[in-house]
């Protein structure tokens, strides 16, 4: 594919993502502080924010597998998790996150355990998405294109 | 066990004679990906950056352990300001900055507490007890560079 095709592939993508609230404006921030001396910096905090998650979604899925569930325990994982996915812009993680402290204050183990079902697809499904953006990316950059900044 | 993670060292032909331009900010976080950004922020805004995980680390560096001899302890007289995430598990940032506070030798370092939530009288507490700002989170370029302006004028 050439470069161009691809640049608008990579528009029309980034767009979606934002509209389908994946993504909000905290990611464009991250893009923002990108630059020659920080080449990979979204990359890099993007990493971060799966290696983060993917503990914290084992910590909460042992933490509420206990027969005597500690929910301050719970809680303080979602806060960690809001905390990461806010941070890097990604808004439906979050959003989750939000219902998810809800059931930790009513003590309600049942709709926890649906808040974490519900994390963990949405944390796939962002992690997928965000992978397949720095594939086109990567695939830009090696057909010698530059990566358009989509606001 | 590395504790902390210093930003490149600007080096300096007479040992510690020629103060440096840049501000040195201690920054606080338990969150991987916050540490991080705040990081990048200071550093896009000038700034050389030292991290630390927790408040007991933060004040290790500092030199104001219970278990630390202050006065043998250099890093806090380099130190242009502290900003530190609230909730940390052992330490809070608002303990941290009243230890902070309480210190001859710190008490006059600006200290910023970062929040991702927005409580009043969270917020009110620590401005009662010395905090130059409090920013709420996620952190934006805007903020730092606010944040920078602070750090210069308070130097003088």
């Amino acid at each position: 594919m050439e470069v161009g095709q691809l640049q608008r592939s990579f528009v029309e993508y980034m767009a979606s993502l934002f509209r389908e609230g994946f993504l909000d404006g905290q990611f464009s921030q991250l893009q923002q502080l990108q630059d020659d001396s920080n080449p990979e910096f979204v990359v890099e905090v993007v990493s971060l924010f799966f290696e983060d998650s993917e503990r914290l979604l084992n910590d909460l899925t042992m933490a509420l597998d206990q027969p005597n569930v500690d929910f301050k325990q719970v809680d303080a994982h979602v806060h960690q998790l809001k905390g990461s996915s806010s941070s890097v812009g990604a808004q439906r993680v979050k959003n989750c996150c939000v219902l998810f402290r809800n059931c930790c204050e009513e003590q309600n183990t049942e709709a926890c355990l649906r808040c974490l079902q519900q994390i963990k697809q949405e944390y796939l499904l962002v992690k997928n998405k965000l992978q397949t953006l720095f594939e086109l990316e990567q695939q830009i950059v090696a057909a010698g294109g530059a990566i358009p900044m989509v606001q | 066990m590395e504790m902390f993670a210093n930003s490149s060292s600007i080096s300096k032909g007479m040992g510690e004679v020629v103060a440096s331009e840049e501000p040195h900010v201690l920054a606080v976080d338990d969150n991987l990906v916050d540490r991080k950004l705040v990081e990048i922020l200071l550093k896009k805004s000038s700034c050389k950056v030292t991290t630390a995980e927790d408040g007991l680390r933060a004040l290790e560096y500092l030199g104001l352990a219970a278990h630390q001899d202050s006065s043998k302890n250099s890093n806090g007289s380099k130190v242009n300001m502290i900003i530190t995430d609230y909730c940390m598990p052992g330490m809070t940032g608002y303990e941290l900055l009243k230890k902070i506070k309480e210190s001859s030798m710190m008490k006059d370092v600006p200290v910023v507490i970062m929040s991702s939530e927005n409580i009043p009288t969270r917020i009110h507490q620590c401005m009662e007890e010395g905090a130059q700002i409090f920013m709420l989170k996620p952190l934006k370029h805007s903020d730092v560079e606010r944040l920078r302006c602070q750090i210069m004028q308070c130097r003088g």
